[in-house]
């Protein structure tokens, strides 16, 4: 008898087995536990490893063929009206299949990693759980259509981060910095929630590409958008909303650091997406039409909403780097300085979309697309590009950084020193991590910051003077980290120090083969991972047209 | 006129919220006025819904010519009421941590050693 | 193999916006030939050396040794020179990362008022 495994059935329902599988696991752990430590994590390992099958199917099928699956809620038939479904969605396009790689990578590597780094502590139970429930909100937010759920998901993965960064309380400074981030978290939802609200009660629709058909730029429209742009650029971490980022990420054990960059880059992916598709349409509309007459000739030029919001962008932007790198400076804890680097990473993301959006022209009228000139389009790739790249270079300075309070239980880099005598594969893995984030030629960074740097100086000079300055300072205080924890002479306190256990180095081994690996082909991943993003991005009328029954 | 007094009571919830958040000084205050925000957009979200002259949205109470006011916004306030109460109970389970090693609840008094 | 080759060539020589002499497996051979260059280099050196003389011990202009902790430069005083020139910058910023949620959320308010005034005024 012969089994033939019906492909298309599978991908039919992979958006949602991705979304159930962490969250059956994650309520099934507890129970599980009872028999045993040992068979919790290897039940754990493997609902990561069956959900990030099943990712890597559907994100294939998706960028090869450029379709978009839909997947609608509910079973049965739904009802239909004007050919759109009405009930809740998740629609996958280009930029969604590339933003659940990064989200399955994540995940993947935070679990293995947990293996040993969380061993000695107790209720691990609780710290499963919630590592799977998180990641179950990061891929809701990450795949889904519809506006509610945007809401709900964002919820689910502030409550269960919340959670796990206060989870060593016994330290005062761990529970604080859980509460700051669920205070800021809330207010950001809940404003985000006013936001969609508003535009239900215009257009007596919640579904994304319902609303992106139907929204004119009316004043209760504007009203939406300024509180959906402010509210998610919190959550992201945009100057000078930032602050919760250091105290967030430096006080987090290591493993949910890493699972912390993937929230924040989901909330960044939201952005994106409530720009380029909800209000698409409207993102040329003419604000003023100003005429002035000097000296006998006469000057007429439009404001259009593209010109101001990217304009709004690049300058958030820009203040993000320097605060980023110039607080990151001054910093002597090693991940509180890791942080820093991690917001004005953020930066040079929203600089490079920025750019591009001051750079359309209009939107064409027969493929809906948006005319975007060549230079605007290499920045679009660049920003995107930068997304995957900087997930795993923050990820591993964080694994790294996690691996030294592993081995000497001290994170201030005033008392560390001459760690590369005892710690040989950890340095390694550190000057990968070096090389990547400062943007050095055969890691995967510099492909990125290299076209971010092309493009926005076709736009502005100024802007590629600031990105390349700072890249500079990244990699000046990267090099102070080296300096003072891992090179220097023998200190007689670490003596002992032993290599971290190999699972931890696993781990790091994996971003660390990604990375080189992006670095040496970066145009096979641009090819084919990147341009489909992108493409998702300024042909928005495809997300329309992706429901149609 | 009269159907505009729900609106007023939003903008004015939700800017009492913001007060309370920004510039009190006591963790539980804090809270509270979160907690103010989230009533008052909920508050939005049911006024939504209503039509006038309309009944509760149940199928089997309707009688012939009378409408009913949008059973969607009924539902997306349940959800958001839940998440509300989610979020509190983790909140003021971490201010009781945090009571526990600080000894206080005042904001500027808690620094940790910050930079 | 040889379209591997030949669209590696390509990307070299391409006019428009292609890697060109970016190509980061031209840098992985110039980083190769510069270590191969230093461990040339550091093959010229003498072998016969005494260990434990004065010929190995750390040359401090003259200064005595202290003990090993007090030797390394921690890790705040490695960039001095730059954080005291740069003082004014760095009171500004002290100042506005506090640490408490109050002022967290003032900050959102302020870019949500700014973002009204701009995108919704203008």
């Amino acid at each position: 008898m012969s089994m033939v495994i019906d492909w298309e059935l599978i991908l039919q329902h992979s958006p949602a087995l991705i979304v159930a599988i962490p969250l059956l696991g994650a309520f099934l752990t507890p129970l599980i536990g009872r028999i045993g430590p040992k068979v919790r994590n290897g039940f754990v390992v493997l609902i990561a490893l069956v959900t990030s099958f099943f990712v890597f199917l559907l994100s294939n099928d998706i960028l090869t063929n450029g379709s978009i699956r839909t997947y609608v809620f509910g079973g049965g038939k739904p009802l239909i009206n004007n050919r759109f479904a009405i009930r809740i969605l998740f629609e996958v396009d280009g930029l969604n299949a590339f933003m659940i790689i990064i989200g399955a990578i994540l995940v993947l590597v935070a679990v293995i990693y947990s293996l040993k780094y969380m061993k000695e502590y107790t209720g691990l139970d609780k710290f499963y759980t919630l590592l799977l429930l998180m990641s179950v909100g990061m891929f809701g937010m990450m795949m889904t259509g519809d506006m509610f759920n945007l809401f709900v998901f964002l919820e689910i993965t502030s409550i269960a981060a919340s959670a796990l960064i206060a989870f060593w309380t016994s330290k005062g400074k761990s529970v604080y910095a859980g509460l700051k981030y669920m205070v800021i978290s809330t207010i950001g939802a809940l404003f985000i929630l006013f936001a969609i609200a508003i535009l239900y009660s215009q257009y007596n629709a919640l579904n994304m590409a319902v609303l992106a058909s139907s929204i004119q730029y009316s004043f209760l429209d504007k009203i939406a958008f300024v509180l959906l742009i402010a509210g998610l650029a919190m959550k992201a971490g945009i100057a000078p909303m930032h602050m919760w980022m250091p105290d967030a990420y430096g006080r987090a054990p290591a493993s949910i650091s890493i699972l912390l960059v993937g929230a924040t880059q989901a909330s960044l992916y939201a952005l994106f997406r409530v720009t380029f598709t909800l209000y698409g349409n409207n993102l040329t509309a003419i604000l003023k039409h100003i005429e002035l007459d000097l000296l006998g000739n006469s000057i007429e030029f439009d404001i259009t909403l593209n010109g101001v919001l990217g304009i709004l962008f690049i300058a958030l932007a820009v203040i993000t780097i320097i605060i980023g790198v110039i607080m990151a400076l001054k910093q002597t804890d090693f991940k509180r300085l890791i942080a820093f680097a991690a917001v004005a990473e953020m930066g040079y993301m929203l600089l490079a979309i920025g750019a591009a959006i001051t750079t359309i022209g209009g939107i064409d009228p027969e493929t809906g697309a948006m005319i975007i000139p060549a230079q605007g389009l290499m920045a679009l790739k660049g920003g995107i590009f930068h997304i995957l790249n900087d997930a795993l270079d923050i990820g591993l300075l964080f694994l790294v950084a996690g691996a030294v309070y592993y081995a000497t239980k001290e994170t201030s880099l005033n008392k560390l020193g001459g760690l590369a005598r005892n710690m040989k594969y950890t340095t390694v893995f550190f000057f990968i991590g070096l090389f990547a984030v400062a943007g050095m030629p055969p890691m995967n960074g510099f492909a990125s910051k290299l076209m971010i740097y092309e493009s926005t100086y076709l736009i502005n000079p100024i802007l590629a003077i600031v990105a390349i300055l700072c890249s500079i300072l990244l990699l000046a205080m990267f090099i102070k980290v080296l300096h003072s924890v891992f090179l220097g002479p023998k200190i007689p306190k670490f003596k002992g120090v032993k290599e971290v256990p190999k699972t931890m180095l696993f781990a790091m081994a994996i971003i660390a083969c990604i990375i080189i690996f992006i670095g040496l082909f970066p145009n096979i991943v641009v090819e084919n991972i990147v341009t489909p993003a992108t493409e998702a991005l300024h042909n928005f009328s495809n997300y329309i047209g992706g429901i149609l029954i | 006129m009269i159907y505009n007094i729900p609106y007023v009571a939003v903008v004015a919830l939700i800017l009492i919220g913001l007060y309370t958040v920004v510039f009190k000084r006591n963790l539980i205050k804090i809270v509270i006025g979160i907690t103010l925000i989230e009533s008052g957009v909920n508050l939005f979200l049911i006024t939504l819904g209503y039509r006038e002259n309309s009944i509760a949205p149940i199928h089997t109470s309707s009688s012939q010519g009378s409408i009913m006011s949008l059973p969607i916004p009924q539902a997306l306030t349940l959800t958001s009421i839940v998440i509300g109460v989610a979020v509190l109970a983790l909140m003021l389970s971490l201010i009781v941590h945090i009571y526990r090693h600080y000894g206080t609840l005042n904001v500027t008094k808690i620094r940790g050693d910050e930079e | 193999m040889m379209e591997l080759l030949e669209t590696f060539i390509k990307t070299l020589t391409a006019i428009n916006d292609d890697i060109r002499i970016w190509n980061p497996l031209i840098w992985v051979l110039a980083i190769i030939i510069a270590l191969l260059v230093v461990y040339i280099i550091r093959g010229f050196g003498r072998r016969d050396y005494k260990e434990g003389t004065g010929q190995t011990q750390a040359f401090l202009s003259g200064n005595p040794e202290y003990e090993k902790e007090k030797m390394h430069v921690p890790g705040e005083n490695v960039y001095w020179g730059f954080t005291h020139a740069l003082k004014w910058v760095y009171d500004i910023f002290n100042k506005m990362h506090t640490g408490n949620v109050s002022d967290y959320v003032l900050w959102f308010v302020v870019i949500m008022g700014i973002f009204f005034l701009i995108l919704g005024v203008i």
